[in-house]
């Protein structure tokens, strides 16, 4: 019985959960980041959150005559707390959704934003789909495609014929397996593929099946974090001696741990749309920024897409006169450009999806540690799945 | 395709350097301990700090690792798991559960979640071709081990008098007891070895398995399955069981890429369902 | 004493247990307290409907495994397999087939008892480590499947495109999540009803006698195989429920919902509440639940730690010492209220 009081008592005990009223009053505009601060991708939470703080520092939190506020919340990487926390926000009068680091993440807040009318700014998440999912979801990171298809241009051109496909099964590797493989068969090369599951991968069974076909080149696809597994058994296959090339999308030699990975990586050859070491004076003095307010923890490419989602959103405030309008910040949204630390970028009015430059980089040792440093450029890349579906 | 057998043997015989520890620990104590992977984790982790930190060599940390975790193994024994030896399985079950929390969000605060590198020293990585199969250098050097590792258990257990009183506490405590047989010192110096093994585990599948702080709840499965496969009476059974999960787990993903880890948890029910005590119980 | 043929003792002893069931059945005060205050917290508190909803759900789900660990004694580790079954049942029909929430209910239970009927031969035999191997076996199997066949449950991605249609054709699911809680909160409450007729049968005593000592329930007539398999489909269905709810309330599965999390969680949730008296679950499912929210804003990834922590030390302290304090704490309380009001006034030493 007295367990039951004790029930009856921490129900109401349940109105002292946390809520999301911040300073009232309609002069604050509240932007909700929900990022997956921990579990296995929370490097990518990390990163995003460490760049949309940086911005603000370095812009000010007023837009507009309106104070911006910024609400962080964690969802793990679980798509069901990424959608009760962006209902949760919702019902608290927060503005703008922000962040997502995975793309069931973003593919779940979809209806939420939608129903609400709320614009859901992905600064992480990357398959081509998720913008068709509501017409209010504007992105300022990178499809998987956007980064792969080049690759298969510059494959070609580079010799090689024969290539076995590894990716992670899940929509953006389903996306990266598409974009580099379509292209590069239709230019004359052979491609077999080969699906990891997201969860517990084991990449050497799967090695070992691609070494056996002797390709030329190994296309690899994994989220962040996960490619030095890949890379140190690619290496302990003898895959690397024995001339099979390791080609793919950045992702794996995301900037975040590439100098932990040590000369496995050394001579790997990716496409993508940013690299620490991008040679422009904004990158330079993004990078330098960063570093000193992060204890000297490195930018990568996630980090760009916080810090652009913010600028995003700081411009469209201003075009909007500080409106907090769903639709109204939407469309202010679109068709925007600006130069970003990773290059020149724009939001594609169409599509709601972002427009940059995608870079062919190469691992070398820059003063002492491993870079992605860039060789070629393709400019203006949209993403190629929506940009074949719309020719149809 | 040989290479992917000898792949094979050395996770399985990996697998059995992790689980012997927690399958003498089940038979003899009579405790499940599902926080075992803990200790792999603990030894890991501490090979990872001393490699990068201090600068010792990959060698010199393994029998570093397997000394902490046993260690940590003797404390936790003589402070907490003593007082529950005669408690129902529910109670071992919650209590290790409780432990592996406390230990994967440890380890999160103190290291971060991403997956921990290892960089073997250069003689150790890369591989040999012998008579025309490709072999990983240090898988070739894990099945040594682990081979050497073996045997001398088995040694211990059967030529020594330790291993005596230790088969003895196994077959009856009551009994054991009664001929006078220290049966707390055997308990708490099997749980010190067998979380010692478990840690140089940890330490020597860091490169094949890798580590990050969900290890233990990751590979949690794998061990029980060797232990309750293998059965708890000695040491052949978990070492066929490890061997034949290793064998059909790597074959399975190579052969079949498509149903994965789908065979070994149908081999397990598969195989619980016709012996529940496991391929090599003996009858009690 | 021979009591051959003579129907008055015998009748007289079914009256004497009819009794007993009956009393044991009646409803007490603070049960009818409990409930009301669940369903007051609808109305007072409107914005945490979403937890709210979530509550329920889980409290349904630690319910239905305290009608195999309470009262059957089965430890299972892989509860969510029914839970996930459920979930993934009834989105995929509200999703293809027809998007009426009851009947989708209907489509997830059935599925999950249909699970928990075909996997009940596992848990019949071997010890109690086997049990929890092959428990945990068929939830991570069925992880596994659900993780392959993408194309049909959206694998990683999760299962996207639920859309429900409005409960009884008026109530839609909205975003406040109102009309979600007060559905799930009703479901729960429902089948709550209908486990404590269950439990207080005979056929629920016989359960306690299998779950005591099973073989003396063999001895005495129990039909012990046709009991645990009667109980665990009917858990088995009750998790299918609470998954369906969960599917339908958040329009969403992703493969979480088959996660050894989620049953580790469930298994702490009844322990935390108690297993064995039927509020465990709901109580347990309320007190982490809060607890999980207050330290999520506190440190929000180390919450497993503090978990852990409280689980080990009620271990080590003694789940039963815990219950038993609280009970003379209640009785303490009790006596010193009531001598209080016999006497009017006047100090007394309580009882120890």
């Amino acid at each position: 019985m007295d367990v039951i009081r004790r029930g009856i008592v921490l129900a109401a005990a349940a109105m002292l959960v946390p809520s999301y009223a911040g300073a009232q009053g309609s002069d604050t505009v509240k932007v909700g980041l929900i990022l997956p601060l921990t579990g296995p991708f929370a490097s990518t939470g990390r990163q995003i959150e460490a760049a949309a703080r940086l911005y603000m520092a370095q812009n000010g939190t007023t837009v507009a005559g309106k104070k911006v506020e910024l609400i962080v919340k964690d969802d793990t990487g679980t798509p069901d707390i990424t959608k009760r926390i962006a209902q949760e926000m919702v019902n608290d009068k927060v503005a703008v959704l922000a962040g997502f680091g995975l793309t069931p993440l973003a593919l779940a807040v979809a209806p939420i934003a939608t129903q609400a009318k709320v614009p859901e700014v992905v600064m992480a998440a990357g398959s081509s789909m998720i913008t068709e999912a509501s017409p209010f979801i504007v992105r300022t990171s990178f499809t998987v495609a956007q980064s792969a298809a080049p690759m298969a241009e510059w494959a070609t051109k580079n010799g090689i014929r024969k290539v076995v496909t590894i990716v992670t099964d899940f929509a953006p590797g389903i996306d990266a397996e598409k974009a580099f493989s379509e292209p590069f068969v239709k230019a004359g090369g052979k491609v077999d593929n080969v699906r990891v599951p997201l969860r517990n991968p084991d990449f050497a069974p799967f090695l070992q099946r691609a070494a056996d076909e002797k390709p030329d080149a190994l296309f690899v696809f994994v989220p962040s974090g996960v490619g030095a597994q890949l890379m140190k058994q690619y290496a302990e296959r003898g895959l690397d001696k024995s001339g099979v090339r390791l080609i793919g999308p950045g992702d794996m030699t995301d900037d975040d741990i590439l100098n932990d990975m040590g000369d496995v990586a050394m001579g790997v050859i990716t496409t993508q749309f940013y690299s620490a070491a991008h040679p422009s004076p904004e990158n330079k003095a993004y990078v330098d920024s960063f570093k000193k307010a992060n204890k000297g923890m490195r930018p990568n490419f996630m980090s760009v897409g916080g810090y652009d989602g913010m600028h995003l959103i700081y411009e469209a405030l201003k075009k909007t006169n500080g409106s907090t309008d769903g639709e109204k910040l939407v469309d202010a949204m679109k068709s925007m450009s600006w130069t970003s630390p990773r290059g020149p970028i724009s939001i594609d009015p169409a599509t709601r999806d972002i427009v940059q430059n995608i870079y062919v980089r190469k691992v070398e040792r820059v003063g002492g540690e491993l870079y992605n440093v860039e060789f070629a450029t393709i400019p203006n890349v949209k993403d190629p799945v929506k940009a074949a579906a719309a020719k149809k | 395709m040989l290479t992917i057998l000898f792949d094979g043997v050395a996770y399985g015989m990996l697998l059995f350097v992790l689980a012997v520890g927690l399958s003498v620990t089940l038979g003899l104590m009579n405790f499940v301990n599902l926080a075992h992977g803990a200790f792999a984790m603990a030894g890991g982790y501490v090979t990872v700090l001393l490699m990068s930190r201090f600068g010792v060599p990959f060698l010199a940390c393994l029998p570093l690792a397997f000394l902490a975790a046993a260690l940590l193994g003797a404390v936790l024994e003589r402070t907490l798991y003593r007082r529950l030896y005669d408690r129902p399985h529910l109670d071992h079950v919650l209590f290790s559960i409780g432990l592996v929390f406390m230990a994967v969000a440890a380890i999160d605060y103190a290291m971060g979640s991403q997956q921990q590198n290892i960089r073997l020293p250069s003689w150790l990585s890369g591989r040999l071709d012998v008579m025309g199969v490709g072999i990983g250098r240090y898988r070739a050097f894990l099945i040594a081990t682990c081979g050497v590792l073996v045997v001398v258990l088995q040694l211990a257990l059967s030529r020594t008098r330790f291993g005596v009183r230790l088969r003895a506490a196994v077959d009856d405590r009551r009994v054991a007891r009664g001929l006078g047989i220290p049966v707390d010192r055997v308990f708490a110096v099997t749980f010190a070895v067998g979380s010692g093994l478990a840690g140089l585990g940890g330490a020597l599948g860091a490169e094949i398995l890798g580590l990050d702080p969900t290890f233990p709840l990751k590979f949690m499965i794998y061990f029980l399955i060797v232990v309750t496969v293998g059965g708890t009476a000695g040491l052949v059974g978990p070492f066929v069981a490890a061997l034949v999960l290793g064998i059909a787990d790597v074959a399975g993903k190579y052969y079949v890429p498509s149903l994965g880890a789908f065979v070994i948890y149908t081999l397990m029910i598969a195989i619980l369902l016709v012996r529940p005590q496991g391929l090599f119980a003996r009858v009690r | 004493m021979a009591g051959h043929g003579d129907d008055a003792p015998r009748g007289r002893d079914e009256a004497i247990v009819a009794a007993r069931f009956a009393r044991a059945h009646r409803v007490r005060r603070a049960e009818i307290a409990f409930w009301l205050a669940a369903f007051a917290t609808l109305l007072v508190l409107p914005r945490q409907a979403l937890i709210g909803n979530e509550i329920a759900i889980i409290a349904l789900f630690a319910l239905s495994l305290d009608l195999i660990l309470g009262y059957a004694g089965i430890v299972s580790l892989g509860h969510a397999a029914f839970f996930g079954l459920g979930a993934y049942a009834a989105g995929l029909f509200a999703r293809h087939v027809n998007a009426d929430p009851l009947l989708g209910l209907g489509v997830g239970a059935a599925a999950a008892g249909v699970l928990g009927l075909a996997t009940s031969a596992l848990v019949l035999r071997g010890a109690d480590l086997t049990r929890l191997m092959v428990t945990l076996g068929v939830a991570l199997l069925l992880s596994e499947v659900a993780n392959r066949a993408a194309a049909i449950t959206g694998g990683a991605d999760g299962l996207q495109g639920i859309v429900m249609a409005p409960l009884f054709g008026r109530f839609a699911f909205d975003l406040t999540g109102r009309t979600a809680f007060a559905y799930s909160l009703t479901v729960t409450f429902l089948l709550f009803l209908l486990a404590r007729r269950i439990v207080h049968s005979p056929f629920g005593a016989s359960l306690r006698a299998i779950r005591d000592n099973r073989l003396r329930a063999a001895a005495i007539g129990v039909p012990v195989t046709r009991r645990l398999v009667a109980i665990y489909t009917i858990a088995a269905t009750y998790a299918g429920v609470a998954g369906a709810l969960l599917a339908q309330t958040t329009q969403f599965v992703s493969l979480d919902v088959l996660a050894f999390d989620r049953s580790a969680d469930v298994l702490l949730m009844l322990v935390i509440g108690g297993a064995g008296w039927l509020y465990g679950g709901p109580v347990g499912a309320l007190v982490f639940k809060v607890a999980q929210e207050v330290f999520s804003g506190l440190t929000p990834q180390y919450w497993h730690f503090w978990i852990g922590l409280a689980l080990v030390v009620l271990v080590l302290v003694g789940r039963d010492r815990i219950s038993a304090l609280a009970r003379d704490a209640v009785a303490a309380l009790a006596d010193l209220r009531g001598t209080r009001a016999a006497r009017g006034g006047g100090s007394r030493s309580v009882p120890p």
